[in-house]
């Protein structure tokens, strides 16, 4: 029960927030705030991977441009010219592709978003296995290098193909229909709709990662963490368990960038940077490793400050001076001091 | 592929693999007394072109290097006594992320001081179209300074580690800390001497490349990456093996032009890099054995 | 006690909204999206400080009509998804006039169907053809066009007889797009191009690259499509190895920066570029004289340092959206259609004669060609 608690508060706060800017009539801070969700997904993705599985990644924001790239190439493509391919006809009879006119007025064929959504994330799971095998087996400094090896890779190939718009990146991503009455999109019109959206997938996802880690895998994990030789003595399959907690957080990084792609309308090779990756592992630090909702709110926070331009110039250097700070003096984290050093105060006081 | 093509990129080769190298030796040194990889090593050798060109305002060239050559190791020892000197046994993944910390401040702090412009010292000798001829090849005496000056600097540093005192108190905290604690060597003094070390050849690197390449404020990260590949190339903490693999490296990047797209150099060289990491871990030179002992 | 603190708040508050209403009626803000750092900081950077001078100079006066002008400036960093975050706030929050910006073709394209639905006035200073091809009723831009520019090259080429060349581009958007309009007017225009090469925008060294061209003896010609340093390093290495063709760059090279980073290897470089780089040196009585020198001097007065064309991108955006409230008021839709039947507006970066089929409205007579002789730019006399 306890452990649900935190998640009721995050669905009240949610809808709390909207009756909020409904009620002061600021509803157009829920356009960074659906951004800031799915920013979140990432993040709390790599706070498992990170904090509960010990393994650090600074390459995530690759598993996120794999999504999001290869939606927004799928539904941007225009397959006309290729209509007589025996592949493309087999997908068009399979009911995968869409069919319509474009700005031009000139016949436009692209593949459907749900169609692009599920080879997107089938792709990054293919990747992140194929990964994840050799990389897991690293520690240290090379895990840290092998990672952004990988992305620096993403963001060099997203920058050399001209498929992937090279550095202007993909525009004009159509919006992705989930249901009848509900689409991702950046549409003024469709904003609380969005907005529930993203936050519920970040209220879901919170849920099935707050119930794996009290599980026997979050056990395991936290074995891993502690002493993975020890761990694997006492027959914890070690290297599955490292390599599954990977995928999921890949997978979840990838579903961010397909959803925020599609709000967005479009996706850059920034996206893909380094910088990004550095920021997803700077939050998770900031929130305090192996701390989801640590890590979900410094993340929001963070991030919404961030894209309301609140830094101005200064951003990565806000987040520099951040990282070094919270490292330096409260490795546990920001909320993880405060949070502690409040409960032993009350504990005191108790006595 | 003619003979004055060959020697054109493999003198391009060498340059790109020496300015990798000396990179690459500044992450080796660090690593050696420490057992961390200083992300921020990059930003040394920007410091050291950036601040070169400033001082070169008022002073003559060569003085406008040793001062900026100073000035960095001022810096390199004094980020080490403010954030790495007084922790106690941080963890690696700790480290990994101040030093990337401390790579961004010192990033964005270059660019709100001296702007995003680019800037270059003067060509030592001649100016931007004087050449000289070697095997058919044409270079520019800049090129012959960079490899001339990164030559005597690795030569002057393996003297350093084998003949002086200090270099061999950083050998003995490389191959045992808690031993050389014991012997009465200071490991925090010799730490904060490895960071002075290798900011110095950092920025003496960025000074030299400076005509060649230019200074800008976001030229550390690029560096920073191919030096580490390179010094995981060779195998981390020995520097003659991240000279073999910087030249390695730099070779295969141009000689590489002539069969796949240049759009696709960098992708290249790492996936090289993770090939190397999947399959030989310890370096196409270290040790394994000595690579397994090394502490996580 | 409780009732003068009532009071005090009452009187707070209302001086407070009276203050906010009075703000609303006086000002009229004018939001700019720019990449002031990151990659694209080259452009972003003298592009804000441009609007900044631009600004003050016309609040000092009084503003347009007694309204005053208040600019929000957001550094995107070149992001995308910060463009957007930010075109969406300054619609909806700031309730913004106009946009200004953003530097990058990337980021404008993606903001262009925003400022669309908006109905915000976007004058994009970025490049690419694709931002006003197809028009799109509230999205102009300033700087020449790519095709226009591309011509301009290949008309001086073919004066000067050259028939096959070779490319090279950086990766960025304006690489990219530069190299595109190569690729798709050279066969129109009776040009060959025997080999295209893309290097990194961040290189720093490409003798490799150069080597592997200039053993290739039929290129009578190099176009070089870039806007980093690296363009600076393309010349030198070119010239290092011996290669003596004529090198063409693009309007990127449009920054004096780049000429002194070449030092005598930009020697009798040939580019097209608008008139702001030999502002002093035209004509007393062409149009554009009066503007440019106005703008050149200010700006190197106040920031000491030399102006560059993408500067001149923010002037123009900047001058024509005053020049259309001027005429139309403020009122969005009017000062749009004002700004749509704009005729003879002098820029810096040409004379813009606006249209409903052209948001550019620059003409082919706005992009001449330059070289360089002696460190310094001059007009390209064949």
């Amino acid at each position: 029960m306890k452990r649900h608690l935190p998640l009721g508060l995050l669905v009240l706060a949610i809808i709390g927030v909207q009756l909020l800017t409904r009620a002061t009539d600021t509803a157009f801070y829920l356009t960074p705030l659906t951004m800031t969700a799915y920013y979140s997904l990432v993040i709390v993705g790599l706070c498992l991977l990170m904090g509960y599985a010990g393994q650090i990644s600074l390459g995530h924001a690759g598993f996120f441009a794999i999504g999001g790239y290869l939606s927004a190439m799928l539904t941007t493509k225009n397959l006309v010219p290729f209509k007589d391919n025996s592949l493309i006809s087999l997908c068009d009879e399979l009911g995968l592709l869409v069919h319509g006119q474009d700005m031009f007025g000139s016949a436009f064929t692209h593949v459907q978003p749900w169609a692009a959504c599920g080879c997107a994330i089938l792709v990054t799971i293919v990747v992140a296995y194929a990964i994840g095998i050799p990389v897991l087996k690293l520690k240290g400094h090379y895990l840290a290098m092998a990672t952004l090896g990988f992305g620096i890779i993403v963001y060099r190939l997203a920058l050399a193909f001209p498929l992937f718009g090279e550095a202007d990146g993909i525009s004009d991503v159509p919006g992705f229909p989930l249901l009848p009455g509900l689409s991702v999109s950046g549409d003024f019109s469709s904003r609380v709709s969005n907005y529930y959206l993203a936050w519920g997938m970040v209220a879901l996802a919170m849920w099935l990662l707050v119930n794996l880690i009290h599980s026997r895998v979050g056990r395991a994990l936290k074995a891993i963490h502690g002493a993975e030789g020890a761990a694997n003595a006492t027959g914890i399959n070690t290297a599955r368990y490292k390599l599954n907690t990977f995928v999921i957080s890949a997978v979840l990084a990838s579903v961010a960038g397909i959803f925020l792609t599609h709000y967005n309308g479009g996706i850059g090779p920034s996206e893909a940077g380094i910088m990004k990756s550095v920021r997803y592992v700077a939050i998770v630090a900031i929130g305090g490793m192996a701390n989801l909702w640590g890590a979900l709110t410094m993340g929001a926070l963070l991030n919404i400050m961030s894209l309301r331009g609140m830094f101005g110039s200064y951003d990565d250097a806000v987040f520099g001076a951040i990282l070094i700070v919270i490292m330096l003096f409260a490795p546990q984290g920001l909320l993880g001091i405060s949070l502690s050093a409040t409960f032993k105060r009350i504990l005191r006081r108790g006595e | 592929m003619t003979l004055e093509l060959f020697s054109q990129y493999l003198l391009a080769g060498v340059t790109y693999g020496i300015i990798y190298a000396i990179v690459g030796i500044g992450f080796n040194i660090i690593y050696n007394t420490t057992g961390i990889i200083n992300f921020a090593q990059g930003e040394f050798v920007m410091l050291g072109g950036m601040i070169a060109i400033s001082m070169h305002q008022w002073l003559p060239l060569p003085l406008a290097i040793v001062a900026a050559v100073l000035l960095v190791m001022l810096i390199g020892a004094l980020v080490e006594i403010l954030f790495i000197r007084w922790l106690d046994r941080p963890s690696v993944l700790r480290m990994i992320i101040i030093t990337i910390g401390i790579s961004i401040l010192v990033r964005e702090a270059a660019l709100h001081i001296w702007g995003e412009g680019v800037r270059s010292l003067p060509y030592f000798v001649g100016n931007e179209i004087t050449t000289v001829r070697i095997m058919g090849a044409r270079v520019s005496p800049q090129v012959l300074w960079v490899i001339g000056v990164c030559t005597v600097m690795v030569l002057a540093l393996s003297l350093f580690f084998k003949y002086t005192l200090q270099g061999k108190k950083m050998q003995a905290c490389a191959a045992n800390r808690v031993a050389a604690t014991l012997c009465g060597i200071s490991t925090k003094n010799m730490v904060t001497l490895s960071f002075m070390l290798s900011a110095g050849i950092g920025a003496l690197a960025g000074c030299v490349m400076s005509p060649i390449t230019y200074s800008q404020y976001d030229i550390g990260t690029g560096l920073a990456i191919k030096g580490f590949t390179v010094a995981i190339l060779g195998g981390l903490g020995s520097s003659m093996a991240a000279v073999a693999a910087g030249l390695l490296l730099g070779l295969i990047e141009s000689f590489s032009v002539s069969v796949v797209p240049l759009a696709f150099q960098d992708a290249i060289s790492i996936s090289l890099l993770l090939a190397i990491l999947f399959l030989r871990p310890h370096g196409l030179f270290g040790n394994k054995d000595a690579a397994d002992l090394k502490e996580f | 006690m409780k009732r003068s603190v009532t009071a005090t708040i009452i009187m707070l508050a209302a001086s407070l909204a009276l203050s906010v209403s009075m703000a609303c009626a006086e000002t009229i803000k004018i939001g700019a999206i720019l990449a002031m750092t990151g990659p694209a900081s080259f452009l972003g950077a003298p592009e804000a400080r441009t609007l900044e001078m631009l600004a003050e100079e016309l609040n000092a006066k009084g503003g347009i009509g007694g309204n005053k002008i208040e600019l929000i400036i957001k550094d995107s960093g070149g992001n995308p998804e910060k463009a957007i975050s930010f075109a969406k706030q300054l619609i909806e929050e700031e309730k913004v006039f106009a946009i200004i910006g953003p530097s990058t073709s990337g980021e404008t394209l993606k903001i262009k169907q925003i400022c669309e639905d908006g109905k915000t006035i976007l004058l994009s200073c970025a490049a690419a053809e694709q931002i006003v091809n197809p028009v799109a009723k509230y999205v102009f831009k300033t700087p020449q066009k790519d095709s226009q520019v591309v011509q301009a090259i290949f008309e001086t080429m073919k004066a000067n007889k050259i028939s096959k060349i070779a490319v090279l581009a950086s990766n960025t958007g304006f690489g990219q797009a530069g190299k595109g309009q190569i690729e798709k007017q050279a066969p129109e225009s009776g040009i060959q191009v025997l080999a295209t090469e893309v290097y990194d925008s961040k290189a720093t060294d490409l003798s490799a690259i150069v080597a592997k061209l200039a053993a290739n003896k039929e290129i009578q010609a190099v176009i070089n499509w870039s806007i980093e340093p690296a363009q600076a390093i393309v010349l030198k290495n070119a010239r290092q190895a011996g290669w003596n063709v004529p090198i063409y760059q693009s309007h990127g090279f449009g920054n004096i920066k780049y000429v002194e980073a070449a030092g005598v290897a930009a020697e009798g470089v040939i580019f097209p570029a608008g008139r702001l780089l030999i502002a002093d040196k035209l004509a007393d009585k062409h149009p554009q004289k009066a503007v440019l020198v106005k703008y050149t001097k200010d700006y190197e007065t106040k920031f000491k340092e030399e102006a560059s064309t993408f500067g001149g991108h923010a002037y123009d955006a900047f001058k024509i959206l005053c020049r259309g409230i001027e005429q139309a008021g403020a009122n969005k839709e009017k000062v749009r259609d004002a700004i749509e039947n704009m005729k003879g507006f002098v820029g810096t970066a040409g004379v813009f004669n606006f249209s409903p089929t052209d948001h550019n409205g620059l003409g082919q007579d706005s992009v001449t060609m330059l070289t360089v002789k002696g460190g310094n730019f001059v007009e390209y006399k064949k």
